[in-house]
């Protein structure tokens, strides 16, 4: 059974969600990439406006193909996260609730979840296509000069993801590998 | 001396750019749907069910399988009794920055590592060339995403590390890439030669089919005893446990210094994209 999750995610929802629960996303979600993270953070750092509001919000970490005629978006899978480590704790104190990606989170990502109540989702890595299908519009928003990395409102219905780390810390790539190697004893 | 004409390789490197991205290789495809037949965990299964569900798209829509569409690893043997009109550097490159325009894929090239401009194109490919004998020109495009790449690694051994050695090397570096590089993953390990040769042959060690092991016995076995160890790790499809972390592990060899045990490890993901052409 998988958990419905209509954006925007509050900290209160996002802190009710366990590691391993798969959900699908339907709203509007960001993208970002490291290069757009920079900029992000400058910004913060400045105390300026950012072209986005994070609070409560979701960034897939993802750059796109292009689109083709009739497409919202082009392929659109998730890229490695641990790129937007140095940037992620910042946008977490901003009160961003959701990160979409791939791959192992630094502690100091971890411990900005737990304290201000955030989640990590996996999407499935190397699975454009398909995830591309649950996109229905994408429109820049900030930083065109960046092509694929640029900023990107994206509505999407039903994206599948599951929770890899929750807001307690608890590590889907832990405890899944752990499982199934016990199943084998 | 046999013409070939800059302009037809431009042409070919252009369609082998948009072919390998869209559609992969029938041998990587099989062996993704055995491995889902033998993956014991439902977990894993569903993720692999996904990944075949993904490339089918891919083929259907004529779209890229993946959105890192990677930098243009480009390999060409040219045959000594060829002869190029045109500029063969600028042909490949205009070859890529057609590919990736007309194809709808990434462009992911930055103009320097440190100042990070986005070179708009897909360009410079990262070219290889190999002369051998006749009058033939082979060139294959690899299209090389770098969740992946990101994760590869080399070691320069000691001679007394020996086989063990390399086993623990190939085996640590897949453990700590973990869910990183998107497994199933392909791992190309080159053995051998020098520090840069052992990289190079890690990453040829990737265009080889995944069904096809080292003609050399002692290689092909240990290929297996590897892929089995890896296997074990746990890991599985995406990093959420399995046994389904690798689909092939390819190797190959080279004389070495007698002071030496090199060990390049390059790693792909399930996404593994090679596309050949003979003109």
């Amino acid at each position: 059974m998988s958990i419905a999750i209509k954006t925007p995610l509050s900290q209160e929802d996002a802190r009710k969600l366990k590691a391993g629960d798969s959900c699908l996303i339907s709203g509007v979600i960001y993208t970002a990439r490291d290069a757009a993270h920079k900029r992000l953070c400058e910004l913060v750092a400045d105390g300026k406006e950012l072209p986005l509001d994070v609070k409560d919000a979701i960034i897939y970490f993802v750059g796109p193909t292009p689109a083709k005629e009739g497409q919202a978006i082009g392929s659109a899978g998730p890229t490695t996260s641990y790129r937007m480590d140095a940037y992620s704790p910042t946008l977490i104190a901003e009160g961003l609730t959701g990160m979409i990606g791939k791959g192992k989170r630094g502690p100091e990502v971890i411990d900005a979840m737990k304290k201000h109540g955030a989640v990590y989702f996996g999407a499935i890595g190397g699975c454009g296509a398909l995830l591309s299908k649950c996109i229905k519009k994408a429109e820049v928003i900030a930083y065109e000069d960046l092509g694929a990395e640029a900023i990107r409102r994206l509505e999407v219905e039903d994206f599948p993801v599951v929770v890899i780390i929750d807001s307690e810390g608890n590590n889907l790539y832990e405890t899944g590998k752990k499982a199934y190697l016990d199943s084998l004893k | 001396m046999r013409e070939i004409s800059a302009s037809l390789i431009t042409e070919t490197v252009k369609e082998l750019c948009i072919d390998a991205n869209c559609h992969l290789t029938g041998d990587i495809k099989e062996c993704i749907s055995n491995c889902r037949k033998n993956e014991p965990w439902p977990q894993a299964q569903e993720i692999l069910d996904r990944i075949i569900e993904n490339y089918e798209i891919a083929d259907e829509k004529n779209q890229s399988v993946c959105q890192d569409t990677g930098v243009a690893c480009v390999f060409l043997k040219i045959g000594q009794d060829v002869h190029i009109s045109g500029d063969l550097t600028e042909a490949v490159n205009e070859g890529v920055r057609q590919g990736y325009t007309e194809g709808y894929l990434r462009k992911s090239v930055v103009r320097d590592p440190l100042d990070r401009v986005n070179t708009g194109d897909n360009t410079p490919a990262m070219l290889y060339t190999e002369i051998v004998s006749g009058d033939k020109l082979e060139i294959t495009v690899a299209p090389k995403g770098f969740g992946s790449e990101n994760m590869s690694k080399i070691a320069m051994l000691r001679p007394s590390d020996g086989l063990e050695g390399v086993k623990n090397f190939v085996c640590k570096t897949v453990e700590e890439a973990g869910p990183n590089p998107c497994p199933p993953i392909v791992v190309g390990v080159g053995i051998g030669g020098t520090f840069d040769k052992a990289a190079y042959m890690a990453k040829k060690a990737l265009l080889r089919p995944v069904d096809e092991r080292n003609e050399k016995p002692f290689y092909a076995k240990l290929e297996e005893e590897l892929l089995e160890m890896i296997n074990s790790l746990g890991i599985g499809p995406q990093g959420f446990g399995g046994r389904t972390t690798a689909l092939a592990v390819n190797v190959e060899y080279f004389p070495t210094h007698i002071a030496g045990l090199p060990v390049a490890v390059n790693i792909n993901c399930h996404v593994t994209r090679h596309k050949s052409k003979t003109l």
